[in-house]
């Protein structure tokens, strides 16, 4: 790999980068006393993150700037306001927002404040998966620390501006990591997604205007309002512009979490990053960002990481979380294996869902015991193809059917091995 | 075990965050795990019901929902081995089965002596660093078959 910028994690490499002391000294906090210190005004912050085109990290890659845009003008609607950090990092595959939050908490707490003075919130609340104890407690060590030194609170670092920001705990459900599953958990209930619309905008936490960002994309923010929204478009591409953080996992010699520009080869990723597959092993697939997103074969491996190349190889960027199968690997219990979790985590509310999710796992169940039947194939998809699109209050429904109509599409004979012939069901 | 005046004074902080008590339910039945016997007790959900002014059916509905909370009694620490595809693709499998033989447990049940309850997980968001499977809250990491005992006897 040629040699790139780097940004994220540049902090998180100083020992006891999590403290105020080594983030103020590394320069936490510089670009919240910029917006303060040359009078930006809210709507001057959204529209550079606006120039920015930064997406967001959490899987869909909506624009941040646009939906921060998106919060009702406060002259007119005075509710309060607020924004959920969603920080219940749950998909397969995906472990990057806890490395920010437990090396670098300070810099997301920037960025949360940054959020907070651009759409004029009046408070934050942090969502936090109920199993990251240490990023949470890395998180609530900071914000107490920040606090003390006049950071959060009132009238932050003598701006006149104030803003609170919570930690909060979840307790182990994929759903919540779905802005309106967040929501209603974080409002103490069972976390069902809300019908859209209204959305979070409008109608979000306690019927209030609410946005919802990642944890990586807020991350981000500090950093665009100091270095520039032109110095972040020299990173990336043009329509996926900075770097991400790739988590890599499965079968490398080297799984873990690198930063890269957006942009960058699969293969880069594989093969210099990650030390290639693992035991001098080929590549059979991989999932480019997620469980949910659809598995692709070997060939495909040249695709660059980035929202627009990766729909266009036929999947999804995701959340940049690659999982890689090596030529040992069985497709078909890759499959299971998701179809069991989305089978877990279905919130149950949907028909198309609840029973979709429970059919595909036993279909693929009979398929890995050798007990499957002439047309199960095709069962599979004609069932996972019934689960949507837009069929769902949210989109659960759509990342179990996602996974599997990939895995046949590329991976087809695999499944059809499983089907016993005539002779052998005779035997 | 009924709720203790110092959980309820807890509670009461820990409920200033949020415009509506009712946010802190979870939090505070996290709490409740954590103080009163490692799970949810049917006298927890009174007691919960009433601190937050709720039917108890409400509070069992949510607390129904979320796999972090035990509804029935475990064993004094738990084991959550995880079983998702990154974890399962790096031996996910052979790390379950050290753990059953150390515990002597099957999944989803307690060792007979009642010292661990054992139990497969969903995705814990450490996918880089499989297989992996968390002690009492604790992640354990990038660990091996052989590695089972030795970190499960550290409850000892």
């Amino acid at each position: 790999v040629t040699a790139h910028e780097t940004y994220l994690l540049d902090r998180s490499k100083l020992a006891d980068s999590h403290t105020l002391e080594v983030a103020r000294a590394d320069g936490a906090y510089g670009a919240l006393r910029k917006v303060f210190e040359t009078a930006m005004s809210p709507e001057d912050v959204v529209e550079e993150v606006k120039q920015s085109g930064l997406r967001g990290r959490g899987g869909a890659g909506f624009p941040t700037g646009l939906k921060w845009s998106f919060m009702p003008n406060h002259e007119t609607d005075t509710r309060n306001r607020y924004m959920a950090l969603n920080a219940d990092e749950s998909e397969p595959g995906t472990c990057k927002d806890r490395i920010l939050m437990r090396e670098d908490p300070h810099c997301l707490i920037e960025g949360c404040l940054i959020a907070a003075f651009a759409m004029r919130l009046d408070a934050v609340y942090v969502y936090v998966r109920g199993e990251y104890r240490l990023p949470y407690d890395r998180m609530q060590a900071a914000l107490d620390e920040a606090r003390a030194a006049g950071i959060v609170g009132e009238n932050i670092l003598g701006s006149g501006f104030s803003c609170e920001i919570h930690m909060h705990k979840g307790a182990g459900a994929y759903i919540c990591g779905e802005e309106t599953g967040l929501m209603e958990s974080l409002e103490g209930k069972r976390g069902h997604p809300r019908p859209k619309p209204p959305f979070p905008a409008s109608f979000g936490l306690w019927g209030q205007p609410t946005t919802v960002n990642n944890v990586e994309s807020i991350f981000n923010v500090p950093f665009i309002l100091e270095r520039g929204a032109a110095w972040f478009r020299t990173l990336g591409t043009e329509s996926s512009p900075g770097n991400f953080l790739c988590g890599i996992s499965g079968h490398v010699e080297r799984p873990g979490v690198y930063e890269v520009p957006l942009g960058i080869s699969a293969r880069a990723i594989v093969e210099d990053l990650a030390g290639g597959i693992w035991k001098g092993r080929s590549l059979k697939a991989w999932f480019p960002g997620g469980s949910s997103t659809g598995v692709l074969p070997a060939d495909m491996l040249d695709t660059p990481m980035d929202h627009d190349s990766v729909k266009a190889a036929g999947s999804m960027f995701g959340t940049g979380a690659m999982i890689i199968l090596d030529e040992t690997a069985s497709v078909v219990r890759s499959a299971l294996v998701l179809a069991r979790f989305y089978e877990h985590e279905s919130c149950g509310q949907c028909s198309q869902c609840r029973e979709g999710t429970e059919w595909q796992k036993q279909i693929i169940a009979r398929l890995l015991s050798g007990r499957g039947k002439r047309g199960d194939v095709e069962l599979l998809v004609d069932m996972s193809n019934g689960m949507f699109p837009g069929k769902t209050i949210c989109a659960l429904s759509d990342a179990a059917a996602i996974p599997v109509l990939a895995a046949i599409k590329h991976f087809r004979s695999e499944f059809e091995a499983c089907v016993p012939t005539a002779e052998e069901v005779h035997a | 075990m009924a709720l203790t005046d110092a959980l309820k004074a807890e509670f009461d902080e820990l409920c200033k965050k949020y415009p509506h008590r009712r946010a802190g339910l979870i939090p505070a039945l996290h709490r409740c795990q954590e103080e009163l016997g490692g799970w949810i007790s049917p006298e927890t959900i009174t007691d919960c019901a009433e601190y937050f002014e709720l039917e108890p059916v409400e509070v069992y509905s949510v607390a129904s929902f979320y796999p972090m909370f035990f509804l029935s009694p475990v064993g004094q620490h738990v084991v959550s081995v995880c079983r998702n595809i990154s974890c399962d693709l790096r031996g996910a499998g052979e790390i379950t089965s050290a753990a059953k033989k150390y515990t002597g447990a099957a999944c989803g049940e307690s060792s007979e002596d009642g010292h661990f309850y054992l139990e497969e997980v969903e995705c814990q968001g450490a996918c880089t660093n499989a297989p992996m499977m968390v002690v009492d809250g604790k992640y354990h990491e990038d660990i091996e078959p052989a590695d089972v005992a030795r970190i499960l006897g550290e409850t000892r």
